[in-house]
């Protein structure tokens, strides 16, 4: 047994390296200068790069360590890529910020807690087991919760880290619950001796299913699914702009990572015939695919609907990620590799311009001190090259053709056609006709309306590279998007199922 | 007498039922409080109630040890989010001066 764990630790080195170079981030809080920001955040990239670099040599890689409580595999190194990436920019970003000057003999705290809540996902994508996964959602938890209240003297920002601490807990609580009723039935944390347990023993379906719905509220609070999406405006609103953009994809990634993990291993039944290649099945009895079907027809609704109203920029974006994750919860209703596939391509325009939207966000914040979205207007005059930006970033959101948003919409709503939900996806088609109507008001605001003042306001040059660098590929990946496909088709193996 | 003493055999159910208690009088906590100090009391609870599921499972359920160990982990993890809360409730009442968590709504439409 040692000898396992003394081996499994080659699998963990990306972890391992984020470990240290965690600590090493807070470090230069005591060297060098206090109110510096430029050492910790590249201590931070060093530490992101560094594992980035050992998470390129585990491609391929499958492996269970740690005595069944971790899995190395495609699936979760996919997340991997996606949660480095978002950290890398994440701490670009950070350092443009004007926000978070005011906290600014605390950036080598802030810059730490990036990585501490990038380790937690990537166990939250890796681990197989029913304690590993409460530990890492609480390890990505309690760093969001310091994190979103980090500018401690801005009231707003205290108020979302409190509604954010009390809804987290609560929730992660009530996961405990279900998880604790779930070892009382089966007798095993570990997923895949959960999953025999589950196919050998006569199990009350009545208990799993509450031990089922107490799960998902702990898994929805994270992708923020409706109905435990309370959370989502107040705590993105009042957070540093560039903490809200950091939850909205790694939060949200880890937990759908999680999700998918938890379902797909703990439910599929391996002795029956497959029906076709790529689809499987679960046990029967357990009807938790209509439970998400339920859930992803209300997430993206609610979120859509609610969006509508709504006159800050932030609060706008809370409600489309909200959307977003009931059009990415469509994916897993089918059960299909194709569903999975898809809802990881989904994850990559996600990234790009949920990121990207944000980040314009924070530039404008920066210079014209303002969330609002009736100060938009006239944008496009003032500032025609982030007016542009936004506007792909916003119509990929929408899911309009020239951008990769459209990509992700169009394989979710093809996963679903094939395996005959129909009515899921005209559902989905319906939504995201709603979410043009609020996304290209903001771009009306821009463009066709004269603005009071007319006065021209640049950004500097690093702002504007760091634009261009997330337009492009929002472009370039429609018109070539194979290598994204074939990376989303490989990455739907999981240890240990075939 | 004694055959009332020997009756008196606890058993998993009076743990589950315990625990169950537990959980119901925490999540009715956590609702109906406005104190954010009483609002956590009621999470204990909650975790807690879930601590005596798994150790219960674990020593009467005829199984392995895992319950216990999970137990350990969520009680260092219940400290570790307490703390958190408490920090953030101590900031909250230097800037707001309220612990009450119906008063601390600026974030509205």
């Amino acid at each position: 047994m040692a000898q396992t764990i003394y081996q499994s630790f080659v699998y963990v080195l990306p972890e391992t390296v984020l470990s240290i170079f965690f600590v090493l981030t807070l470090l230069t809080a005591i060297v060098g200068k206090r109110r510096s920001k430029y050492l910790p955040a590249f201590m931070a990239l060093l530490g992101f790069v560094l594992a980035g670099v050992f998470v390129f040599r585990q491609i391929g890689v499958s492996e269970l360590v740690f005595s069944g409580m971790y899995v190395v595999d495609p699936f979760s190194w996919f997340f991997k890529v996606i949660f480095l990436v978002t950290g890398i920019l994440i701490v670009v970003f950070s350092m443009q910020s004007r926000e978070l000057e005011a906290i600014s003999t605390k950036y080598s705290e802030y810059f730490s807690l990036i990585i501490s809540l990038t380790i937690g996902a990537f166990f939250m994508a890796g681990s197989s087991n029913l304690l590993m996964m409460y530990l890492s959602l609480e390890l990505v938890s309690i760093s969001s919760y310091i994190l979103a209240g980090f500018t401690k003297e801005n009231a707003r920002a205290d108020e979302a880290a409190l509604k954010y601490v009390i809804y987290g807990a609560f929730s992660s609580g009530l996961m405990l619950y279900g998880i604790s009723l779930l070892y009382g039935l089966t007798g095993e944390t570990n997923l895949y001796a959960f999953n025999q347990a589950l196919a050998i023993g006569s199990i009350p379906r009545v208990t799993i299913l509450i031990a089922i719905v107490l799960m998902l509220v702990g898994l929805g609070y994270k992708i923020s699914a409706v109905p435990f999406h309370f959370w989502t405006p107040d705590v993105y609103e009042g957070a540093p702009i560039t903490v809200t953009a950091f939850l909205s994809v790694t939060s949200k990634a880890a937990g759908f990572a999680m999700l998918i993990r938890f379902f797909k291993i703990g439910f599929i039944d391996v002795s029956a015939q497959p029906i076709a290649a790529g689809m499987w099945d679960i046990f029967k009895g357990f009807n938790w695919t209509d439970i998400i079907a339920v859930l992803s027809v209300l997430t993206m609704t609610v979120g859509n609907l609610v969006a509508l109203w709504q006159t800050n920029m932030k609060r706008l974006l809370a409600y489309s990620s909200i959307a977003h994750a009931g059009y990415i919860l469509m994916g897993f209703v089918t059960l299909t590799d194709q569903g999975i596939s898809a809802m990881l391509i989904y994850f990559v325009a996600y990234l790009l311009m949920n990121l990207g939207a944000f980040y314009v966000v924070m530039l404008v914040a920066n210079k014209y001190h303002t969330e609002n979205i009736d100060d938009y207007k006239g944008l496009g005059y003032r500032s025609p090259y982030a007016a542009f930006a936004l506007t792909v970033f916003l119509f990929s959101l929408t899911g309009i053709p020239p951008t990769f948003g459209f990509i992700g919409k169009f394989y979710l709503f093809s996963a679903l056609i094939n395996s005959h939900y129909v009515w899921l996806a005209i559902v989905g088609v319906l939504n995201s006709v709603i979410s043009l109507y609020y996304y290209v008001k903001v771009v009306r605001n821009m463009y066709l309306v004269q603005p009071t003042d007319t006065s021209r306001v640049e950004f500097d040059f690093g702002s504007n590279l760091m634009m261009t660098l997330l337009v492009v590929p929002n472009i370039a990946l429609m018109l070539y998007f194979s290598p994204i496909l074939n990376w989303a088709q490989y990455s739907v193996t999981m240890f240990g199922l075939r | 007498m004694s055959e009332t003493v020997m009756s008196l055999h606890v058993g998993l159910y009076h743990f589950l039922i315990v625990s169950a208690i537990l959980f119901s009088l925490g999540i009715y906590g956590v609702i109906t409080r406005k104190n954010a100090i009483m609002v956590l009391m009621g999470i204990e609870l909650i975790l807690n109630s879930a601590n005596i599921n798994f150790i219960a499972f674990a020593r009467f359920g005829l199984m392995n040890l895992t319950g216990q160990v999970v137990a350990l982990f969520v009680i260092i993890l219940a400290a570790a989010e307490a703390a958190v809360l408490l920090a953030i409730v101590l900031n909250i009442f230097q800037q707001l001066n309220t612990v009450n968590v119906d008063e601390v709504d600026k974030l509205k439409n």
